[in-house]
């Protein structure tokens, strides 16, 4: 039942693994450091030259003092928009406040006024979306000039827009999530709805301002010449309008106030699973970067990763005998009770079954799913399609989509095609999605997809006769194998949100531990699966 | 002896007698103020009594009270400890006449030495070296000027019926003889109700040894000497025992005298004689003069009783109870030498006052002997002395008992209060202390240098803010964690009303940087706890918002509530409007008239009640807007103050 390791750390091909993974994990770390600093030393300065905190600051001044955070869409935005709006403007994440697991989002006022790019709407809406399935109270410290107006067409009009933030936020409040603003800057048109609507609001003294319209577009508008302050003011709010609960005297009061809202919200975790008493794993998860190959093409087992993850590297592995390319069993995390999905090669229909079977037990038993991604595909070929390999998928696949469970995915290698969808992609709403720095994402590898293409344009060529020569098909190639390369890449889905963060392999246990730990804030609800087609 | 005793006195001193009694078999009847209820005297008796109020007037003063209060639990005898009523005459005639023992000399003992003058002239007829001076009645200026001049300046003028310091001048030059005079009578008059003065000579360097005597009413035997010349204003800080520089001859000499002292007035149980001895040449036999004699036990005995092996309460209750002399003087020798440090509860900065507080933490050493009278979670009142402990080692020669001392010292552990414990380990590492240099105005000469405070070791605040964020217990496994980088986070943290620039980031769990006034300090968490740039944590506890580190004889910070603020409750405050419509039934401001928040400015009469309209804020009233008897509207301003700025 313990995991045991053949991992020789001295050796060569260990070192070779480890210098790999550290220069991927460089050049995220990397673009991590670059998007803390939000919008450069400039902006930080006239920040807090008017006595501001700087945003991460205010994170960590509302976070209990030992609190861990776990911090999502931390690159997000990277290499987009000219690179203009580091971490998407916004900071979002989770971590204890006043002992309670909550969702932070705030607003980063170094960054082009704390304005709403496309990408901030996403990561907006992507901490609320985790805060309600998830049953995380949100505190959001506002400090924004509303929606970026050049990009006004992908920030407003559509669903997932500007407005579901106030949408998402009413039916949290419904809900009994706690909504809490702390307005820290501006809060200009759309955004006066983050503290209006929020259960309780603190607004910051001669510093917050929330209005419909700011004092330009007023006198536009009517003629009428107001200060900001007198318009919208921490003043007028908390004794005239009563737009905001509390009137705070500068940014660290403020946060205190929030801190003390929080303490009176009268929650606590639901019962849900029987926690053990945590243990390290036999083997230091230090050496996961030597025992997972630094190239995605060389296979390896994934028990080496499971045996570094789990406590006292214990693994009650089920069904270890059939279906050996997807390895399933149970085991502990921190302590968790975790059913955990790997893969170790193609998806065959035994593992497809085997793999849908594990899920109906742990959602039967309201087991957390782990599923540790690593998967290039389901096999092809008559053999199998014939034998009704897409059945077998689409077995899993219902299992994954429907079970109730909270589900963690983890990218430790490929993510392509089909496989994608049976371990719990991005499409299939797991509780939390996170990457590896030497992972990859797309539909199907850039070789392949390129080789798909010039067989198609030597096909053409061929029948009209022409010839096309190995140079020029590599040269057709290249393109398609550059894009897919860049696409791929971690950093670029992260960027996109496609996951929540690119996380140090060294840190999976954590990550997890801390994932799962915010999940079960929620109670977990019996499952109904769809129909399997048997 | 005794079945039962009670003990009219309070503190360390009722504890330190209790315990001795104990040891003998003999039970314990305490007595108590109102203040004193859960006092640690209290606890140490097998009964207790309520004596009255916390004044001592109240309480420990009251004779009759005790005295009934010893009749009516059946105590056969009483110590009165020192200070109180222990050289009060009358006292031991009240306590005989009910048929009880007091534990101590008679009263005629006591009489004798009560008054200086009178002292001084018997001690010189029984052949007692005394300093030469005017003890006469004649209280006339022009007399006692002229006395003066006799014996030669500088002279030193004395309350008869004084102690303590009070009632006590320098002079220097006669032209200041008058002056002098006249405040030194007024003080005694004040403190003692006696304006009568005596006048000695002042000593140049003078040194305080005292000899230890005990008495069966009849024959006495010493105890040697002890060296109280560490004072500051005449209050003793450190004593020791033997003195140093102290001759087999010149013992000799102060014991025969000190003996003869007790004999001629029929001494019983145990007694301290004062000397004043000349250091400036070095100790002499005919460099040492009487200078009073205390007549019950004093509160540094226990380092005689540390260096002779005697328990002098043992002594005490033996010798009251009708035994004689437990040893004869040849059988008394020195072992080794003592020190004692008087442990206060008292602000050193600003000047040795006093000081009050809950003792959130008490604890000494094991290798000292620590006798207290409070323990962790009682109160230094300011009804009594403030004194927290008397700390008091015991080695083979001075130089380790002062290293002792100093260790001791620094490993007392008090929370809860300010103490001169700062100030006690700074005389420890006095290089003339060491050498055993003392003299009387040691401390007055080198008083900054005691009391300067040392500079405050940054990875020792470093250790205060990561208590005052909760971090200093082992560390979860998820203390701190982040995906890419770790954040500052500032620590509310002030020490003497001051705040401190302290920021923490937390690395993980157990790895942390802090950051103070600019310089970083790194801190772990192993096997041992935490540590800061490598250097073990201190000690410390919590009590409130209080944080102690007992580091540099204790550090006290204090974390700042971030709600604490005065904020936000409500408008600025300048005008005072009208909250609803009604009629101005009255007003009680005036243009310029000076008001504190909270002052009742108005009343409104509305919906049939009567509303106070309280000032917001501390101001100055600018003006008046209305009237008693105006109707007004809601929102109408009635009364504005003076911008804030504009004060």
């Amino acid at each position: 039942m313990k995991l045991s390791s053949s991992a020789i750390p001295s050796s060569e091909t260990f070192q070779t693994n480890r210098s790999g993974h550290l220069e991927a994990l460089k050049v995220v770390q990397e673009a991590a450091e670059a998007a803390r600093l939000g919008g450069g030393e400039k902006s930080r300065a006239r920040h807090e030259s008017r006595g501001k905190m700087l945003p991460r600051r205010r994170v960590q001044a509302l976070l209990d003092a030992d609190s861990p955070f776990l911090e999502i869409g931390a690159t997000a935005a990277h290499n987009m928009y000219d690179n203009a709006a580091p971490s998407a403007g916004v900071i979002a994440g989770i971590g204890r406040v006043a002992g309670h697991e909550c969702m932070i989002v705030c607003n980063d006022a170094t960054v082009k006024g704390g304005t709403y790019y496309p990408m901030t709407v996403k990561k907006h809406l992507r901490a609320q979306e985790i805060a309600e399935q998830n049953n995380l109270p949100c505190i959001y410290l506002v400090d924004s000039g509303g929606a970026n107006l050049p990009q006004q067409d992908e920030v407003f009009p559509d669903r997932d827009h500007f407005g579901r933030i106030f949408f998402n936020q009413a039916n949290m409040s419904a809900k009994g999530i706690p909504q809490i603003a702390v307005v820290m800057g501006s809060c200009t048109a759309g955004g006066a709805y983050v503290p209006a609507m929020s259960d309780v609001t603190i607004i910051v003294k001669e510093q917050g301002t929330i209005f419909l319209a700011g004092p330009p577009l007023v006198k536009a508008a009517t003629g009428e010449v107001v200060t900001a302050e007198d318009l919208g003011g921490g003043d007028v709010h908390t004794r005239l309008s009563g737009v905001a609960d509390y009137l705070a005297e500068d940014d660290a009061h403020a946060i205190a106030l929030a801190r003390r809202a929080v303490s009176h919200l009268n929650r606590a975790k639901p019962a849900t699973v029987q926690w053990q008493s945590s243990e390290e794993p036999l083997y230091d998860p230090e050496e996961i970067l030597g025992v997972v190959p630094a190239d995605l093409r060389t296979p390896y087992d994934i028990r080496e990763v499971i045996a570094r993850t789990v406590d006292g590297s214990r693994f009650d592995e089920f069904k270890p005998r059939f279906g050996e390319t997807l390895v399933t069993g149970f085991a502990h995390v921190k302590g968790c009770p975790v059913g955990i999905v790997a893969n170790n090669g193609v998806l065959f229909s035994e593992a497809a079954q085997k793999g849908a079977h594990f899920v109906e037990l742990c959602s039967q038993r309201k087991i957390p799913l782990v599923f540790l991604q690593n998967i290039t595909g389901f096999m092809v070929g008559r053999k199998y399609e014939n034998e009704g390999i897409a059945r077998h998928g689409a077995k899993m696949v219902t299992a994954v989509a429907t079970t109730k469970v909270p589900k963690i995915t983890m990218l430790v290698g490929g993510s392509f095609g089909a496989g994608n969808y049976g371990m719990a992609g991005r499409a299939y709403s797991p509780r939390f999605l996170w990457s590896w720095p030497n992972s990859r994402i797309s539909v199907m590898g850039g070789e392949q997809a390129a080789g798909v293409l010039a067989t198609v344009k030597r096909d053409g060529i061929e029948r009209a006769g022409g010839t096309w020569s190995a140079e020029d098909e590599a040269e057709f190639k290249r393109p398609t194998i550059e894009m897919f390369e860049e696409q791929s890449h971690p950093l670029y889905a992260s960027a996109r949100l496609w996951d929540d963060g690119v996380v140090d392999p060294r840190k999976t246990r954590d990550v997890l531990a801390l994932s799962l730990s915010a999940t079960l804030n929620a109670p977990i609800e019996d499952t109904r699966f769809g129909v399997f087609r048997m | 002896m005794f079945d039962k005793i009670l003990i009219a006195n309070r503190g360390e001193i009722a504890c330190r007698v209790a315990a001795t009694a104990r040891k003998l078999g003999v039970k314990v009847v305490a007595v108590y103020s109102d203040a004193d209820a859960q006092a640690a005297h209290v606890a140490a008796a097998d009964q207790a009594v309520h004596i009255g109020g916390s004044a001592p007037a109240d309480s420990y003063l009251r004779g009759e009270r005790i005295i009934q209060a010893a009749l009516d639990t059946g105590a056969q005898a009483i110590h009165p400890g020192y200070g109180f009523l222990s050289e009060n005459p009358d006292f031991v005639d009240a306590v005989q006449a009910a048929g009880l023992v007091f534990i101590g000399p008679s009263a005629d003992a006591i009489r004798k030495m009560g008054l200086k003058d009178a002292a001084k002239v018997l001690m010189e007829q029984a052949g007692v070296p005394v300093v030469p001076g005017y003890h006469g009645a004649n209280q006339d200026p022009e007399h006692l000027s002229g006395a003066a001049d006799t014996i030669g300046y500088p002279v030193l003028i004395k309350a008869v019926a004084g102690g303590g310091g009070k009632g006590m001048r320098l002079v220097e030059r006669p032209e200041d003889f008058a002056d002098a005079l006249a405040s030194a009578q007024g003080e005694a008059r004040t403190a003692f109700g006696n304006p009568d003065v005596l006048i000695e000579k002042y000593i140049q360097q003078p040194r305080h040894i005292e000899v230890q005597v005990f008495g069966d009413g009849e024959t006495a035997v010493h105890l040697f000497e002890r060296d109280c010349s560490l004072q500051r204003r005449h209050q003793k800080v450190i004593e020791e025992a033997p003195a140093p520089g102290m001759t087999a001859e010149m013992r000799d000499a102060m014991g025969h005298a000190a003996v003869r002292a007790a004999q001629a007035i029929g001494y019983k149980g145990a007694g301290t004689i004062e000397f004043i001895v000349d250091g400036s040449r070095g100790l002499r036999p005919d460099g040492f003069w009487f200078m009073e004699m205390n007549t019950r036990l004093q509160v540094e005995h226990p380092v005689t009783e540390a260096i002779t092996g005697v328990d002098l309460v043992e002594w005490q209750l033996r010798v009251a109870s009708g035994e004689g002399l437990p040893k004869v003087q040849e059988e008394l020798t020195i072992n080794g030498h003592a020190f004692e440090s008087r442990l206060y509860a008292e602000d050193v900065p600003k000047g040795f006052l006093p000081a009050t507080g809950t003792l959130s933490h008490l604890s000494f050493p094991s290798s000292c002997r620590a006798d207290s009278g409070v323990r962790s979670g009682d109160t230094i009142s300011p009804f009594y002395d403030p004194m927290i402990a008397k700390v008091i080692t015991h080695g083979p020669t001075r130089e380790i008992a002062l290293k002792q001392m100093a260790q001791a010292l620094e490993t007392t552990q008090v929370a809860g209060t300010v103490t001169n414990l700062a100030f006690l380990g700074a005389l420890c590492a006095h290089e003339g202390f060491a050498a055993g240099e003392v003299d009387t105005g040691l401390i007055a000469r080198d008083l900054d240098a005691l009391t300067a405070a040392p500079e405050m070791a940054p990875q020792v605040v470093a250790q205060a803010a990561l208590a005052a964020l909760g971090l200093l217990n082992a560390p979860d496994w998820d203390q701190g964690f982040s995906l890419w980088g770790a954040s500052w986070r500032e620590v509310a943290l002030e020490r003497d009303g001051e705040p401190l620039e302290v920021s923490v980031m937390l690395r993980g769990p157990g790895a942390a940087v802090i950051r103070v006034a600019g310089q970083d300090v790194t801190a772990s968490h192993g096997a041992d706890g935490w540590a800061f740039d490598g250097v073990k944590a201190s000690d410390w506890t919590q009590a409130g918002d209080v944080i102690t580190l007992f580091a540099d004889y204790g550090l006290a910070f204090r974390q700042v509530d971030p709600l604490d603020r005065a904020a936000s409750a409500g408008a600025a405050g300048n005008v005072i409007e009208a909250p609803m419509p009604g009629l101005v039934k009255a007003v009680f401001a005036t243009a310029g008239q000076q008001v504190a928040a909270g002052d009742r400015l108005a009343i409104l009469e509305a919906m049939k009640m009567e509303h106070s309209l309280l000032a917001a804020r501390d101001g100055i009233v600018a003006e008046v807007l209305t009237e008693a008897g105006a109707q007004v509207e809601a929102g109408a301003a009635l009364i504005r103050l003076e911008d804030e700025d504009g004060e």
